[in-house]
């Protein structure tokens, strides 16, 4: 082998002082979260509440209403303003200064204070004054900016521009008239401008509908502290339940404990109707686990019952510490929590503080990073053929696939479930399967190939995956005919392989062809073994498509009574299968050599796709709950890159850059069945 | 001549174009389902020897292109005489002949799933007992001469909706009138309240006097019924009885006497009796707290089967069907308590019966053609492995 000849003395140590730098990191990342000032922001994150159907920390909660409403999870509260003056988002926007910008790549020395995304959220929920000034609120379509006036307002960074609820106070009747015009239109007919219109609505929503889930004080003018409007309650909840009595039977009652209750109440009834979280447990969780409520709800419950449910205590408390800035008051409040929550609950508690490890954690975030590092290595690896940046990006792809894994099994564990259940968590599974695959691939042939391969499909398929979780929760519950581990395990968890294998065999052949062309180093046993290892991946993909596909049969027989219905998602499974089985059986037949079965190993690129995302697009059929449009741009201009590969792969032989390299002996060859 | 013929059709390259033929087939038989709806489009293109017109995105484009059932025999054929005249057993091809045999096994079993399955629906109130299932996608006129009382059972003469043509005269030997077809309509909706559009049906007697029908196109998607109607004369031989309007709308049974005796007509979708009968006890519809996502749906069934003195109950749900006397039957929909109340409803349940004598086959092909690439590919690996080491 080429890299072998040109071996160079190079300190062994060095792969692994490399590899040993990322995993101390990683190590240090495993460490639980502390909270730095005086309030236990981490300890508030880690409670739990029932959202979307399933009990989640209140940081994953944070973190999914910040990825709707902003597109991202960390709020700056530090920029920069014309002139190139540092300081106060907040103050800028109150002196007018104009247009000012979050921090710019290239300000190496500054490091703008930011909000966490928990930080955040208890600034919603306990001090909606602040938060009304933070700039969440993505607007990024032209046509809306003009229509609100924002154009050149707000805070921008990349092209994009932010701005607070008070920006968008005024236009709140304008935004909810837009919105209600545009939700009769279907989805997949809406103009970008109308699905810009429609995510502004919902971050709209979200946002008021957080704000009113702990307390009542943004409903009210003189805005009161909770724990002192709680005691208030407590008190009025006698004499205002004896006047109301006396009311409705018609006799003579005390007027003033009757308007006092009811002034106290009325905002409940708006909490009960339009909050967000549920944050009160069930009082009898073994008998009805799922029977969580609203503050809202519980405080009306308890003017009924004539008791306030212990954990509403424990949150007031911690509000009004939060408000007061005192740390003691706050870590009392979390203990009463605690108490609340104690014994029956300790099943809620735990899975709360599991997934709030987990977000801390960020496993797929910090893999997206090592690979971003190990496939920089392995190209340069191939520059100058140096053998200690090839092993160091072949650890880095190890150390990467091990933080991958983690945090598969990490999700496994907290959801109960098998890997792939959305197309969020598809993705990372694909890149996974890739990444293992070309991973064993460089074990085999340590020729570098492997490496960039594992790393840059892993690098690309774990940014889908951050794009996919823009949608919100990534740990949705399962609708009902998906409510099955052993189908999710087998089907789902096969096919998805067959996906990771079909877009490997197309990148393997992208760089065959990329080096083929454009440079002098594809030389005759490079080529072959890419050959090789094109046709193995094929032989793999057509193996786990196949099989997933039979099985995914199977299991529309047992959910709707048939085998096979024509339904957009099984055609997808059932053109890769006959793509692989294609390119198997016209390798076998001698029809395509090494050059033909990379050009239809990157036409298997776009089959995949197609499958993948495609076929959500078309929006119909039993499969549809996948759906999704935003990513039609990108599967085009995927497909398109796809076919100029093609293109350039069916250049003449004579005319590539290493035709003269891969001439040296024969490139056939042709591997028995 | 002949040998050229066969070296064709024992070909590699004959494999991969029926396999390029089929992978063009079913992309565009996929696009087609966007504007053709998922029922027609899998009749056109898949179900079928030749297709002719293509639809990509509602342009229809004049091509001819070979339907499922052409390549799916091609390849068929194809696969059949390449392993009659090249294959010779070996132990290194038995993982490419089990995997063969598998989609053989697969190809033939969906053939006979074509040919001899028969789906049909179960709709049941809470506490509802039936002994048949309704086939939605097609129709019955049935001629009813009730028990006597001393009888247990009715006598029906049932006339599929196929013979439903305007002008139509049918005669049956246990009829003693001619029934003839004055109107039909595939599809409608029939009101008593007026609407545009719509027409006096032109019936004499029954409930059918006072309302008015609206025809509509038949309709081609999966989830859409037909519910067609006609105008029936009765005719006595010497003179007219009167004319009625059935329509599957209804189902309900309109009286008349002929010659002493009652009749009863009505048209209502077309029944396939069962030697058992089912109840339903109870139905769930269960949604997560705080979401509309549906996390469970089930019937709590009774089964009950006198001549096998069997009678137990069981549950249906999602991803878990009752298979029972050569039937699979498997939750489908639901009227939950809450969308009864809303609609002035009995909440009801429906289940999908299915009737599949080749269920088994798609299991059994599964296994052999995991078991043959297993083995293929595994003894290619590991050969590829001992190769690299030495």
């Amino acid at each position: 082998m080429a890299t072998e000849q040109k071996t160079k003395s190079w300190p062994r140590w060095l792969p692994w002082v490399i590899v040993g730098v990322f995993a101390l990191e990683l190590l240090l990342a495993l460490r639980p979260a502390r909270s730095k000032g005086e309030i236990d922001i981490a300890g508030f994150g880690r409670l739990p509440v029932l959202l979307n159907g399933r009990v989640q920390p209140l940081d994953s909660v944070a973190r999914n209403a910040l990825l709707q409403i902003r597109g991202n999870t960390d709020v700056p509260l530090e920029g920069n303003a014309a002139g190139g003056r540092w300081g106060n988002l907040a103050d800028f926007h109150k002196a007018k200064v104009g247009s000012f910008s979050e921090r710019k790549w290239h300000q190496f020395g500054r490091r703008a204070k930011k909000l966490k995304p928990t930080e955040w959220l208890m600034e919603v929920l306990i001090r909606p004054e602040d938060s009304d000034q933070r700039f969440v609120f993505l607007i990024h379509h032209p046509e809306l900016l003009a229509e609100l006036n924002f154009e050149r307002l707000g805070l921008e960074k990349s092209g994009l521009r932010y701005f607070t609820f008070r920006d968008l106070q005024p236009q709140l009747k304008l935004i909810e008239d837009r919105g209600r015009t545009v939700a009769e239109i279907k989805p997949e007919l809406r103009t970008p401008y109308e699905k810009a219109v429609m995510q502004l609505g919902n971050a709209l929503q979200i946002y008021l509908r957080l704000k009113i889930s702990l307390q009542p004080n943004s409903l009210r003018p003189d805005g009161k502290d909770f724990d002192a409007e709680l005691a208030d309650l407590r008190a009025a909840i006698p004499a205002g339940l004896e006047a109301i009595r006396k009311q409705q039977s018609g006799d003579s009652y005390d007027k003033e404990a009757f308007a006092r209750l009811l002034a106290l109440a009325e905002p409940y009834g708006v909490m009960a109707d339009r909050g967000y979280l549920l944050m009160i447990p069930p009082a009898d969780p073994k008998k009805l686990p799922d029977d969580w409520s609203k503050m809202g709800v519980a405080l009306l419950n308890s003017i009924r019952s004539g008791e306030v449910p212990p954990t509403a205590y424990a949150y007031a408390k911690m509000s009004s510490a939060y408000a007061m800035d005192d740390g003691a008051a706050f870590k009392e409040g979390l203990s009463m929590h605690q108490r609340a929550f104690a014994g029956p609950l300790d099943r809620e508690t735990g899975k709360a503080i599991k997934e709030h490890y987990f977000n801390h954690y960020q496993p797929f975030l910090r893999s997206q990073i090592i690979y971003l590092v190990a496939l920089i290595l392995a190209c340069f690896s191939w520059l100058n053929l140096s053998q200690w940046l090839n092993r160091s990006a072949f650890y880095l792809v190890l150390l990467g696939l091990v933080t991958h894994t983690s945090g598969i099994i990490f999700r496994m564990y907290i959801e109960d479930r098998p890997p792939v259940t959305n197309l969020y968590s598809s993705a990372i599974f694909v890149g996974w399967g890739a990444s293992v695959l070309g991973a064993v691939l460089e074990r085999i042939y340590r020729n570098g190939i492997g490496s960039v391969t594992a790393a840059a499909v892993g690098f690309i398929t774990l940014i889908i995956a951050s794009h996919l979780a823009l949608g919100g929760d990534t740990m949705e519950m399962m609708r009902a005919v998906l409510d099955t581990n052993f189908w999710l395990a087998t089907h789902v968890v096969v096919i998805t392989l067959g996906y990771s294998a079909t877009f490997l065999a197309g990148f393997l052949a992208l760089v065959y062809i990329l080096r083929g062309v454009l440079t002098r180093s594809l030389d005759a046993a490079t080529g072959t073994s890419l050959s090789r290892m094109v046709y193995g991946i094929v032989c793999f993909a057509t193996l786990f498509s196949l099989v997933g596909t039979v099985l995914g049969g199977i299991w529309a027989d047992q959910s709707w009574g048939r085998f096979w219905g024509w339904d957009p998602k099984e055609n997808g499974a059932l053109l890769i299968v006959i793509w692989n089985a294609t390119i198997l059986h016209a390798r076998w037949g001698g029809m395509i050599k090494d050059r033909g079965l990379m050009n239809m190993a990157l036409f298997g690129n776009i089959i995949t796709a197609f499958s993948w995302f495609g076929v959500n697009m078309l929006g119909i059929g039993l499969h549809s709950y996948g759906f999704m449009d935003a990513a039609f741009k990108w599967i085009a201009i995927f497909t398109a890159s796809q076919l100029l590969l093609i293109a350039i792969g069916s250049v003449p032989l004579r005319l590539w850059g290493s035709a003269a390299a891969l001439d040296k002996s024969s490139p056939g060859s042709k591997p028995a069945a | 001549m002949m040998n050229r013929l066969l070296d064709i059709f024992t070909s590699l390259r004959l494999t991969v174009v029926c396999l390029a033929f089929s992978l063009v087939l079913v992309l565009v038989g996929t696009l087609a389902q966007v504007d053709e709806g998922l029922y027609q489009a899998q009749e056109r293109y898949f179900k079928s020897w030749y297709v002719w017109g293509i639809t990509i995105s509602n342009q229809k484009l004049p091509i001819v292109f070979p339907g499922g059932y052409l390549i799916g025999a091609v390849l068929l054929l194809n696969l059949l005489a390449a392993h009659a005249q090249r294959f010779h057993f070996s132990w290194k091809k038995a993982g490419i002949l089990m995997t063969h045999a598998g989609l053989i096994l697969l190809l033939l079993g969906q053939l006979f799933t074509d040919l001899l399955s028969r789906e049909s629906q179960m709709r049941m109130a809470r506490g509802e007992t039936k002994n048949y299932s309704e086939d939605s996608q097609a129709s019955e006129l049935v001629l009813i001469s009730p028990a006597k009382d001393n009888a247990d059972e009715d006598e029906v003469v049932s006339i599929p909706e196929s013979m439903l043509r305007e002008g139509a005269k049918i005669t049956h030997a246990n009829l003693p009138f001619t029934l003839q077809v004055k109107k039909y309509w595939r599809n409608s909706s029939i009101s008593s309240k007026p609407r545009e559009g719509a027409i006096m049906a032109g019936a004499t007697h029954g409930p059918g006097q006072g309302v008015n029908i609206l025809p509509k196109s038949p309709v081609t998607a999966m989830d859409e019924v037909n519910l067609p109607s006609a105008l029936i004369e009765i005719d006595g031989g010497k003179d007219s009885l009167g004319r009625w309007l059935v329509s599957s709308q209804s189902s309900a049974k309109q009286t008349f006497e002929y010659g002493g005796k009652k009749w009863q007509i009505a048209m209502r979708f077309s029944r396939y009796y069962l030697p058992f009968s089912l109840t339903l006890l109870e139905l769930r519809h269960d949604i997560y707290k705080g979401t509309e996502i549906p996390r469970n749906f089930s019937s709590r069934i009774q089964l009950a089967n006198p001549s096998a003195k069997e009678e137990r109950e069981t549950l249906i749900y999602m991803n878990n069907p009752l298979r029972y006397g050569g039937l699979t039957f498997y939750q489908h929909q639901m009227t939950s308590e809450e969308m009864a109340q809303q609609f002035g409803v009995s909440p009801s349940s429906t289940l999908q019966v299915v009737r599949n004598p080749g269920w088994l086959t798609p299991y059994l092909a599964c296994l052999l053609v995991a078991l043959g690439l297993f083995y293929q590919f595994g003894a290619h690996l590991i050969q590829f492995l001992r190769k690299r080491v030495s």
